[in-house]
């Protein structure tokens, strides 16, 4: 039904005891010993490169644009050695019926094995029909794949929070993934794109370790949105002295000032910006000058202008973990969810849309 | 049904065999086809539909008009920032901001970098396959590939047999382990592929090669925008400042920054000149027999233009791609085009998913309203959340038609070309005339599928050398002893007028996109974004006139008619952006807020 690596070697000519012998120089180059040799033969025979189902609800593809420009690993061998990206609308070959074929066939031949990757969100109005796959909502595409899945990453700030087409007034109650795929765990990549390096390092974390990393509260990877951006920006000495960009183009801003008095939300943005950094750590949107907008945390498009100065934070030393501010969102959720679902939408609704 | 003619000339017949293609793929966002084939396997009827629908211009409503362009930017995340600087532009227009010299050149250099990677991703991972069959590339002689791939392209270094055969090795390797990722369920026995086994297996080593040099591209906007996708804009000007001398250099575009993107610009433009352009040679060689696909381009084509040279001038002979509308193929003759005039661009709704109080009328931008209407026209088979068969008849695509003076029309890099060529730009007309000579083909073959995809490859190019220029324009200004990236004087929300109303465009890599704004007090009263594709998607309008896509599919042979290879290939040419068409205009969000929790 579906080859391994063993079926790989055997049709191309290569006997089981040759397989056997490699699988032990293997392990004994590697250090590990005689007794790791059937396990890894073991693994070997049965282990196929993981298969990724990556849906698209509604979302604008930033995410699988950043993907595609990660410097390390690049797309290229993640793709052709890392993972089995069987369906992914964007880039696969097949369309229409042939295409919708290669879920169905990954969820039977797969169950309980494969990654189900979510790029955007599902909207719940109008019974789904603002995102129509195959003649039908996409939410049913998306149940239906995530029922027998392994996982569920949740790419960026769509799948993760909402994002832009769930800010006031979401018109169409999109809604983020977590919020109607309840039995399954999700890693949540938040970021409008995520890091491409972040996006890649976790995809080769599950392939590597073989297990899920390790996440916070709210479920995103420890590793990488576990300090906010202020906390290792290389501008922080500036803030703490009190040094700030106070127009645009002014002599702060030549001098690479903080950017907090122009709006900057990376004392309240939990990500790794700072530290990764963008596009092979080439920069990242604080080290060209304008404030970090947020991008990666829940709701932030609906907290104020990206230019109002963040007026909640503790100007020196009080520190606070990630941990701490998850398990104060938790308990937000819980009321939320609590309440009818629809009780905020329409609250929401009466706001008009504003945001002072 | 009979035949019906439609006002733009095409013939439609639905009585041949239905083929639907849902999801079509190796686009941005979702969209639906479906045609209608004859016994001769003739497509005879095509309607295309826009499937999704996110409502950004609701939510717009009532922000801080500034952060509009982070709003806006994520309408679509493939051509990341071409909305973000129409939005800042059309903010400008309304405020009467004039950015310094510095930005614009900045500007362009992000928008440009924009059109280099874009197209080149766009040949390359989403179109390619419509011509490339990589499952043939396996049984290519690498040394005659190492053959076809000097003479096509001397200059490129990556050449030898070695090469080619340990890039076969790979892809035999991954063929082998019997998962094909996103090659499964392709259709490699289609007699529609044409290329000999050495041109696919050339392609594919050059599909993997420009899949890696694409993460160089965009260096250049994360150095002035701070990252991509999606990098940081500003009103007034550009965010990134200047600093080539003083103290704190490092926090600042300085000397290290410039010539990092220089580089960069270089390497784009070798990497465009010895592998995107020979590549499109030589797939026009072997497909040149294969002309299918010219739609409306051959009738009716608009830009809006844009890259201006000076800072602050939108004036048609300051833009450096041009302005224009060409309309019933007459090449003589360049219409002007005014964004705010209500008589020339106007939207109508009557087969969208919209209500209009008349929808025998169109609406201007300005004047816009917009209220989802989700219904199917009574010949629809299947039921509301389960379509087996659209009714064109009826309302069926989430894409609205807009209209100039009245046309159906055509946007996109060849829509571009062609006003080009027709307005007499001597850099287009050169380009095109290298191609046409090349190819041993009449103009005439501009106007066909394999034009467009050729149209956009001659713009990247294009492209990468105006970035040049406008990298050495944007030095030569430092050295003269202008360091100043933003102008300030309206920032301030005080300032502003109580009532104002503004347009900004560009050519985004997919075609004209404008944005209109009205700003009350300070905040957003009314925001519209007309996009490409909503221009070429667009579906029939009030008269019944079709739009880009559907007319570009007619008359096209299909050698399967359940395999839809040539379908991919003519709609691919356009390079489809869904997620920009079908957005949402509404005056007030209330209608909207029906609310179903399932």
């Amino acid at each position: 039904m579906r080859e391994t690596f063993y079926d790989v070697l055997r049709r191309q000519g290569v006997s089981r005891r040759s397989f056997l012998k490699f699988c032990s120089l293997t392990a004994s180059a590697l250090g590990l010993g005689p007794t790791v040799a059937p396990q890894m033969a073991h693994a070997l025979e049965t282990k196929p490169r993981t298969p990724i189902l990556w849906l698209h609800g509604l979302e604008c593809t930033c995410c699988s644009e950043a993907f595609i420009r990660s410097a390390h690993p690049l797309a290229k061998d993640v793709i052709l050695s890392m993972i089995s990206l069987d369906y992914d609308d964007t880039i696969m070959a097949a369309a229409g019926h042939q295409a919708e074929a290669i879920i169905e066939e990954i969820v039977r031949d797969y169950k309980g094995e494969y990654i189900l990757a979510c790029e955007g969100n599902p909207p719940l109005n109008e019974d789904g029909m603002f995102c129509i796959i195959g003649g039908k909502p996409y939410l049913e595409q998306l149940k239906f794949a995530a029922k027998d899945c392994k996982a569920i990453i949740s790419w960026g700030s769509c799948a993760s929070w909402g994002c832009v087409q769930a800010a006031r007034p979401n018109p169409t109650q999109a809604v983020p993934i977590h919020k109607v795929i309840t039995d399954k765990p999700i890693i949540k990549v938040p970021g409008c794109p995520p890091i491409p390096e972040v996006m890649t390092a976790v995809i080769t974390y599950i392939a590597t370790f073989g297990r899920l990393p390790e996440l916070d509260r709210q479920g995103r990877p420890k590793m990488f949105y576990s300090q906010r951006i202020h906390d290792k920006c290389y501008r922080r000495p500036h803030f703490d002295a009190g040094q700030f960009v106070e127009t645009w183009d002014d002599e702060g801003a030549r001098k690479g000032y903080c950017l907090y008095k122009m709006g900057c939300k990376g004392p309240t943005t939990y990500n790794a910006c700072s530290t990764v950094r963008w596009n092979g750590g080439l920069s990242f949107p604080i080290q060209s000058g304008h404030g970090c907008i947020g991008c990666s945390e829940d709701g932030f498009w609906d907290n104020g202008s990206f230019y109002d100065r963040l007026t909640n934070i503790h100007q020196f030393g009080i520190e606070a973990n990630a941990d701490d501010v998850g398990l104060a969102a938790a308990g937000v959720v819980g009321a939320a969810a609590a309440a009818h679902a629809g009780v905020s939408v329409i609250k929401r609704m009466s706001e008009k849309g504003g945001q002072e | 049904m009979a035949t019906i003619q439609t006002p733009n000339g095409f013939a439609l017949d639905n009585s041949g065999q239905r083929v639907v293609v849902d999801p079509l793929t190796r686009i941005e966002g979702h969209m639906r086809c479906e045609v209608n084939v004859d016994d001769d396997n003739m497509i005879r009827n095509a309607v295309s539909t826009g499937t999704m629908w996110r409502g950004l211009e609701v939510i717009l409503k009532g922000r801080d008009p500034r952060d509009a362009w982070a709003f806006t930017q994520r309408i679509c995340g493939v051509c990341t920032g071409t909305h973000a600087l129409t939005s800042v532009r059309c903010v400008e227009d309304a405020l009467g901001v004039e950015i310094p010299d510095n930005a614009n050149s900045i500007r362009n250099i992000m928008q440009l970098c924009l059109q280099c990677h874009d197209h080149l991703v766009h040949f390359y991972h989403l179109h390619a396959l419509d011509w490339v069959n990589p499952v043939t590339a396996l049984k290519a002689d690498p040394k005659a590939t190492s053959e076809l791939q000097r003479s096509v392209s001397p200059k490129h270094p990556k050449s030898s047999p070695g090469y080619f055969r340990d890039i076969q090795n790979r892809l035999l390797k991954f063929v082998e382990s019997g998962q094909l990722g996103p090659f499964k369920n392709g259709y490699w026995t289609n007699p529609a592929y044409l290329l000999p086994p050495e041109a696919n297996l050339m392609a594919v080593t050059h599909y993997l090669e420009a899949l890696d040099f694409q993460t160089q591209i965009m260096k250049i906007r994360t150095v002035y925008g701070g990252k991509d996708p999606h990098p940081n804009w500003m009103v007034g000007g550009v965010p990134c400042a200047i600093n080539v001398d003083g103290v704190g250099a490092v926090g600042a575009v300085n000397m290290e920054r410039l010539n990092f993107v220089s580089s960069i610009i270089d390497q784009t433009i070798e990497f465009i000149d010895n592998v995107y352009i020979p590549d499109i040679l030589a797939v026009g060689q072997f497909y040149k027999g294969w002309l299918y696909g010219g739609g409306l381009s051959g009738k009716s084509v608009l830009s809006y233009g844009d890259i201006p040279d000076n800072a602050n001038d939108f004036s048609p002979d300051n833009l450096m791609l041009p302005q224009g509308a060409i309309i019933d193929g007459n090449l003589k003759e360049v219409h002007p085009v005014d964004l705010r005039d209500p008589e020339q661009i106007q939207e109508f709704v009557p087969h969208s998913w919209y209500k209009y109080p008349d929808e025998s009328k169109g609406l201007h931008p300005w004047d816009g309203i917009t209220e989802p209407n989700y219904e199917l026209g009574p010949n629809t088979k299947g039921t509301k959340t389960n379509i087996e068969e659209i009714d064109e008849g009826g309302k069926y695509s989430w894409i609205k038609a807009p209209r100039w003076r009245g046309h159906a029309m055509e946007v996109g890099p060849l829509a571009r070309y062609i006003v080009g060529y027709a307005s007499g730009r001597e850099d287009i007309t050169e380009q095109i005339n290298l191609v046409l000579k090349t190819l041993d083909v009449p103009v005439g073959a501009l106007f066909s599928t394999l034009g467009r995809t050729a149209a956009r490859a001659l713009e990247a190019q294009w492209a990468g050398y105006k970035m040049r220029y406008f990298q050495d324009k944007l030095v030569a200004n430092i050295k003269a002893g202008d360091s100043s990236t933003a102008n300030v004087a309206n920032w301030d929300p005080q300032t502003w007028p109580k009532e104002v109303k503004g347009v900004g465009f560009t050519e985004a890599p997919r075609g004209a996109l404008a944005h209109w704004i009205k700003i009350k007090n300070t905040k957003i009263d009314l925001y519209q974004c007309v996009v490409p594709t909503t221009w070429n998607g667009s579906p029939r309008d009030n008269q019944g006139n079709i739009g880009a896509f559907e007319a570009s599919l007619l008359n096209t042979k299909v050698e399967r008619a359940e395999e839809p290879v040539e379908i991919l290939r003519t709609i691919h040419s356009f390079d489809p952006c869904l997620a920009c068409s079908t957005h949402v205009m509404s005056e007030d969000g209330k209608e909207l807020a029906r609310v179903k929790v399932r």
